[in-house]
């Protein structure tokens, strides 16, 4: 054993496990209510996922020579957790996995492990998935519509089916179930010139199901109200702290309040902005990852604010209906040097004169 | 302005920056001072304090008498040394001091006689409101005073009137926020008169207006007792008693100043710079019994604490006790698999093993369990980049930047990350889930750092002492030509030698 003869003797108690656990318990919310919405269906998407993080893990770590004991630290099932929730519900069994092999082996192990991947592993999983297979990956069931589809995904063999073989196995049902989700609808009125207003009416949009989560879209993403309970839950526990996600929010409510008064046929509101799409989930447990985002006060602000100028922007003009993952891994390439220049005034230290 | 809003709403708890709130484990609070009895020997090393060491006045064979100085400070920042009682002074050697790495030092051994006689040459100062003021500096530094909370700075030097930096307020620093030592507590609750007038000589001697006594809201009954004696006074000095929110490390002189005036002591500079004189209580009290009393520094309260001590509390012990024998006094004699600290879990020092003297820098011994211990010290783990280090540290550095470059001794990096503003009190390895030693990597940085500085001017100092000798072998060849080219113009040259050149 090693003898530790430097000061402190004692320790606060938190580990990466405690840390990793309470990211865990925070997207309980969000993960019930997607077993709500899409039964058994969601079930077998997060455990697959999560089973498929941790076998690679255990594959790498031991490929490598590794000890496995990172394997308890929870950091890999969270992994997987976070990158089902983003995933669409009709995600064949194969994609997941695949996402989850992409996710440890290329978002994380390649780098060295926990603690030096530079983006996040999840959503880098998740970006090569929705490159990969785009059709697949922007197939969004819609949660009440399943049910008038009189589909009953709470049968467990029907939702196996589902899970197995795809949408293939069922095409009569795809079109009963599925849509286009609220962002890519809205991008494709607009280009073909129909103003926001009547695309929204069309859709019948309505704020209260996007914040409740009965809209189309991923797993984990649809419920604004169930991702802000897990990070409110995150910030009382002091996992995360206010700067990253106040100011991403922030920037992409004021960028889209902006644009919708200056234009209102053209651009969305900011409300509509704040709960579509994947920004809730990208906000609170993308965006405030800790190994990919910056240490330093003011640098979580610029990186919030960075955030949140990429996602409304990919929004507005982009190629992608959503824009918030990529915004989150373009950031997480400027991290470093965030770090090196937002580093806060040290006590006694004289400001710089300009 | 909105720092004031919130302030009133009571949203604003953070006195100083960053900072934790660790379990306190304050179990000897109630504890009263106990006098622990003169062990059969006491050994007293030569340097108790920051600065240079002293040097022995005593021979072997020599009888001393309590506070009789056995020691001279040697330089300015040193204090003389006393002998802890009376007796015979048997040997000088070697021994192991309160150091992690135990190593020794020079160390005088008394043999007491029993009888505790006093030194009485020095006589009380009754009168010190009339007394010239470098008179009791003096005093204080004869009675070898160092700053008991347990860096044992020499308190004369910080007891001055500077007429371009005026000390206009006095803090009493009575935070204590260490976990498990009451030392300073026990003695605001058991010697509050002689504090309050111990602070009193203090402000009178640097010509302070105000004085505070800080005190962190975990000791209510100390808050009391300091407000009663502070009201029992009659001098009309401007004292308050201020009570804070408990928090760590609030006890360091920079964070409290912060805590109470705002003000952040600037870089490089001192507190008096801000107009503020901090003292701990120990130091107070040790004031007081040299001026009214004339008692140089013999004895200190010692917090005796730690989950594996049958019987915790507070000791009035000698300097130069054995740890050993104190820890026996408190019903602690096997430390098998124990490990022993002196000083608080925070900043203290693990000792090898408990046969080394209390010095004045003493202000806890704790023996705490194989358990207790491992639970601190777990495997370290990679750093996940949580900022929890950041935010507990009251310096605001970014601790885990920091450890990087002092790990890979890229020493200038960690220099411009203000390596040497950090003041190692523990908060950001108190936090860190990945149980990243990082204060350990920041001691090893210095360390680095001084090495590659001394290595610096050594390879400076042999560069010069070269360049030098060049130059001198350049000039004596100079002047060796010169005299040749001198000889040769006297004897003029003959023609055949020309012709032969």
């Amino acid at each position: 054993m090693l003898i530790h003869l430097s000061s402190p003797h004692i320790h606060g108690g938190d580990s990466i496990r405690s840390q990793m656990m309470s990211v865990i318990w925070a997207l309980m919310p969000a993960a019930c209510v997607s077993v709500y919405m899409f039964g058994w269906l969601a079930v077998f998407q997060i455990s697959s996922c999560m089973l498929a993080c941790l076998a690679t893990e255990w594959l790498t770590l031991k490929w490598m020579g590794r000890s496995t004991s990172p394997l308890g630290d929870a950091s890999a099932a969270l992994t997987g957790l976070l990158l089902a929730l983003t995933l669409p519900a009709l995600t064949p069994w194969w994609m997941t996995i695949l996402g989850g092999i992409f996710a440890i082996g290329l978002g994380k192990q390649v780098y060295g492990g926990l603690g030096y991947n530079p983006f996040n592993p999840a959503l880098s999983a998740r970006i090569i998935l929705l490159i990969s297979f785009p059709l697949q990956m922007t197939t969004w069931v819609i949660p009440l519509h399943v049910q008038l589809s009189g589909l009953n995904l709470y049968d467990i063999s029907l939702a196996w089916t589902l899970f197995t073989s795809g949408i293939a196995a069922l095409p009569q049902a795809v079109d009963a179930m599925t849509m286009a989700s609220p962002l890519g609808y809205v991008k494709t009125a607009w280009t073909q010139g129909i103003d926001v207003n009547t695309a929204l009416q069309s859709y019948d949009y309505s704020y209260l199901n996007a914040f409740i989560g009965r809209e189309a879209g991923s797993l984990g993403e649809t419920s604004a109200l169930a991702l802000l309970l897990g990070g409110i839950y995150l910030l009382a526990r002091h996992t995360i702290t206010w700067h990253i996600p106040a100011s991403f929010l922030a920037t992409v409510a004021v960028l889209a309040a902006i644009a919708s008064t200056v234009d209102p046929n053209h651009y969305t509101p900011p409300l509509f902005h704040l709960l579509a799409g994947g920004l809730m989930l990208c906000v609170f447990f993308m965006a405030t990852d800790p190994v990919s985002s910056p240490v330093t006060p003011v640098g979580q602000i610029v990186f919030g604010v960075g955030c949140g100028i990429i996602t409304w922007s990919i929004r507005t003009w982009g190629g992608y209906p959503e824009g918030a993952m990529f915004a989150v891994v373009l950031m997480n390439c400027t991290v470093p040097i965030i770090d090196h220049y937002c580093r806060p005034k040290v006590y006694g230290q004289a400001r710089k004169k300009v | 302005m909105i720092k004031h809003f919130f302030k009133k709403l009571g949203f604003s708890q953070a006195p100083f920056a960053g900072g934790i709130q660790p379990n306190m484990r304050k179990e000897t609070e109630h504890s009263p001072i106990e006098v622990c009895p003169l062990p059969p020997l006491l050994i007293m090393p030569i340097k108790q304090h920051i600065g240079q060491a002293c040097s022995p006045l005593v021979a072997v064979g020599d009888h001393v008498l309590r506070g009789q100085k056995i020691a001279k400070a040697e330089g300015y920042v040193s204090v003389p040394i006393h002998a802890p009682t009376s007796g015979q002074v048997i040997k000088i050697e070697d021994y192991a001091i309160p150091h992690p790495s135990g190593m020794g030092l020079t160390s005088i051994f008394i043999e007491p006689d029993g009888l505790d006689e006093r030194d009485e040459t020095l006589k009380p100062i009754e009168d010190w409101q009339h007394t010239d003021v470098s008179a009791l500096r003096e005093r204080v530094r004869m009675c070898g005073i160092a700053g008991l909370g347990g860096a044992a700075f020499p308190t004369f030097i910080k007891l001055v009137q500077d007429q371009r930096n005026p000390i206009e307020t006095v803090i009493l620093n009575g935070i204590e926020c260490e976990p498990f030592l009451t030392n300073d507590h026990r003695l605001m609750v058991e010697h509050s008169q002689e504090i309050v007038l111990g602070m009193q000589i203090i402000m009178h001697m640097v010509g302070a207006k105000q004085g505070i006594i800080a005190i962190e809201d975990n000791k209510s009954d100390a808050i009391e007792c300091m407000k009663k004696a502070v009201n029992h006074d009659d001098m009309g000095l401007d004292i308050q008693v201020l009570s804070l929110p408990t928090r760590y490390p609030q006890g360091s002189e920079k964070q409290l100043i912060e805590a109470i005036t705002g003000k952040q002591v600037p870089m490089g500079k001192l507190p008096m710079h801000v107009g503020v004189l901090c003292q701990n209580i120990g130091t107070t009290h040790a004031i007081y019994e040299a001026v009214i009393l004339g008692y140089p520094l013999t004895e200190r309260v010692v917090t005796i604490s730690g989950d594996a001590v049958p019987q915790q509390g507070n000791m009035l012990v000698r300097l130069g006790t054995s740890m050993r024998f104190i820890y026996a006094q408190r019903g602690l004699t096997d430390f098998d698999g124990l490990q022993i600290l002196h000083g608080g879990p925070m900043m203290g020092e693990r000792l090898r093993h408990p046969d080394i003297p209390v010095i004045k820098s003493s202000t806890g011994l704790l023996a705490l369990s194989q358990d207790f211990f491992r639970e601190a010290h777990p495997e370290e783990e990679p750093c996940i980049r949580c900022g929890h280090c950041s935010e507990a540290c009251p310096i605001r550095l970014t601790p885990n930047l920091l450890a990087d470059h002092c790990r890979n001794e890229q020493l200038e990096k960690a220099a411009d990350y203000h390596l040497f503003d950090c003041i190692e009190c523990g908060a950001c390895s108190y936090v860190c889930p990945s149980h990243i030693p990082l204060v350990h990597y920041f001691r090893f940085g210095k360390g680095q750092a001084a090495q590659v500085r001394r290595e610096q001017n050594f390879a400076e100092a042999s560069r010069q002492r070269s360049e030098f000798r060049d130059t001198r072998i350049q000039r004596e060849k100079d002047e060796k030509a010169a005299k040749r080219r001198k000889v040769r113009a006297t004897h003029t040259p003959t023609e055949p030698n020309q012709g032969k050149e």
